[in-house]
């Protein structure tokens, strides 16, 4: 609840080095997360979500858990990790978790794939 | 959240009411002091039988039926519905396999439907318009000599459309069908004759009408031809056996009492309280629409949506702030999908996610509306802020 009321990182990164879009505004759901990333480590993140209270509250608390990490790290944040940290959520709103951590693994993805485009 | 106490305002009656003082009185005799069942012979039960045809003779006199013995108590209105539609098909399949409804009824509606196509029935379920009215064109071209019934409802409760049931009555009589209508949402709210709107089924519920949960009725005109719904000790003219839940029934007519002498100046208050409502969150927030006809309408109703964001996100919202609210969106039912209503009436999966359904009562006061509306704009800003649909131009100023 303190996540949905006080949401952390809400915004978005405009020279975010890396971003990943998930969900569909059919579904009910849109998630966008942006990451900054130095000496591989996620230095700052920031969401911004259509959704219901738990996607609020998911991708508050996975912007959280990835702050400060290195890259292998973040990957490394499951799905199941995000609902662990809320106390977890009921069965129906597991999907909202899901999205979370699918969006943060999109922005990992998009930042790997810009910097094998430099790299070349 | 503030320092003083936070002010609690329900909305959501369509959901759950408050029962009215009066019907708990009445019903409280029925548990302690007339306990007798109505079958039997002594003084206890002729009490008991006095109060169960007392409630019977209120509940038909508030929709204006003919004759009390039409009225049989259930135990909900989707009982009733349940009944009236498979009832209906099972007495009168010699006749035909067709039955007509509409894409908003209710579920108890919907899904008898749905399951009486599995027996070999064939239904049409009819379109809306925006608004959520049916078209009278298409339910003239959709009866034939094979459809018994056709099912609609009196009025929606999630989008507050009221239908227009004489002229629906109308026209299936001349084709020879059954109308079932169901009341529920509109039951205490807008007046209704049965014999002058020419109703064969009626469905109704107590608990919408500030009466107890767990009792419902089915006015079935008669001449009707029902199949019984529980057979047994012959009970409601052996129609529904059992014995009767008697305080409960009484506390529905109690209730439909109430209604009828409270009905006419509470419906008045409430129209111009929604219509306050409306207009100025409507005013106040822009990309914000109207859900449902507005002045066909329930006096209750306040059905709205806010494009770019998400129903259940505002209901937290307001419930922080001590108001109880209602949503047809995804998150909030037991399926992701968005209401089989709002989508009826042409909105789109993401704007119909956006909805929130205030239903006001009796209780409810313009300080009520007033407090609500105060607080909508800032809810919507801070979640729009939030979310990735809200046009970048207009992430500042909404």
């Amino acid at each position: 609840m303190e996540h949905f009321r006080n949401p952390r990182n809400v915004g978005e990164i405009p020279d975010a080095d890396g971003v990943g879009t998930v969900g569909n505004p059919v579904c009910g759901d849109v998630m966008t997360m942006y990451i900054k990333v130095k000496d591989n480590r996620i230095v700052d993140i920031k969401f911004k979500t259509f959704g219901c209270g738990a996607a609020v509250a998911t991708s508050s608390m996975i912007t959280e858990l990835a702050k400060g990490k290195t890259l292998e790290e973040a990957t490394e944040i499951s799905r199941g990790d995000v609902a662990d940290s809320l106390g977890g959520l009921p069965p129906i709103k597991m999907h909202c978790s899901n999205l979370a951590a699918d969006a943060l693994h999109e922005a990992i993805k998009d930042y790997q794939k810009k910097q094998g485009a430099n790299e070349k | 959240m503030r320092g003083f106490a936070m002010r609690k305002v329900y909305m959501d009656h369509t959901a759950g009411m408050p029962v009215d003082p009066h019907v708990v009185e009445e019903m409280k005799r029925y548990f302690e002091k007339f306990y007798g069942n109505p079958a039997s012979l002594h003084s206890f039960a002729q009490e008991a039988r006095k109060g169960l045809e007392s409630a019977r003779e209120k509940v038909a006199g508030l929709i204006g039926a003919e004759k009390s013995e039409e009225v049989v108590f259930t135990s909900c209105a989707t009982e009733s519905n349940n009944w009236a539609i498979r009832g209906a098909a099972a007495r009168n399949q010699m006749r035909g396999k067709h039955i007509i409804t509409t894409g908003i009824e209710h579920m108890s509606v919907l899904n008898v439907c749905k399951y009486l196509m599995k027996q070999g029935f064939r239904v049409s379920f009819l379109p809306v318009d925006k608004y959520g009215i049916i078209d009278l064109e298409i339910l003239k071209k959709e009866l034939t000599d094979e459809t018994i019934l056709v099912s609609v409802m009196y009025a929606n409760g999630e989008i507050g459309t009221i239908e227009p049931i004489k002229e629906v009555s109308e026209i299936v009589h001349d084709k020879n069908a059954y109308l079932h209508v169901d009341a529920t949402a509109a039951m205490g709210q807008v007046a209704m004759d049965v014999q002058e709107e020419g109703v064969d089924l009626l469905t109704l519920s107590s608990n919408d009408m500030y009466g107890p949960k767990g009792v419902g009725a089915l006015y079935i005109k008669k001449g009707t031809r029902l199949e019984p719904l529980v057979y047994g000790g012959g009970q409601e003219r052996g129609l529904r056996s059992g014995t009767e839940n008697l305080p409960g029934i009484v506390g529905m007519g109690k209730a439909a009492e109430l209604a009828e002498a409270e009905m006419g100046a509470e419906s008045e208050r409430l129209n111009k309280l929604r219509d306050k409502f409306i207009k100025e969150l409507l005013e106040h927030i822009p990309y914000s629409f109207l859900n449902g006809h507005p002045s066909k309408r329930l006096p209750n109703n306040v059905a709205v949506r806010f494009s770019f964001i998400e129903g259940e996100s505002m209901l937290l919202n307001l419930d922080m702030a001590g108001v109880a609210a209602s949503s047809g969106s995804a998150c909030t039912a037991k399926t992701l999908e968005p209401s089989h209503v709002l989508l009826a009436i042409g909105l789109k999966h993401e704007e119909a996610h956006g909805s929130l359904l205030f239903t006001l009562g009796k209780q409810n006061t313009e300080e009520d509306v007033d407090y609500v509306v105060g607080l909508m704009p800032d809810i919507v800003k801070r979640l729009r802020a939030m979310s990735p649909l809200t046009p970048k131009e207009l992430r500042k100023s909404v």
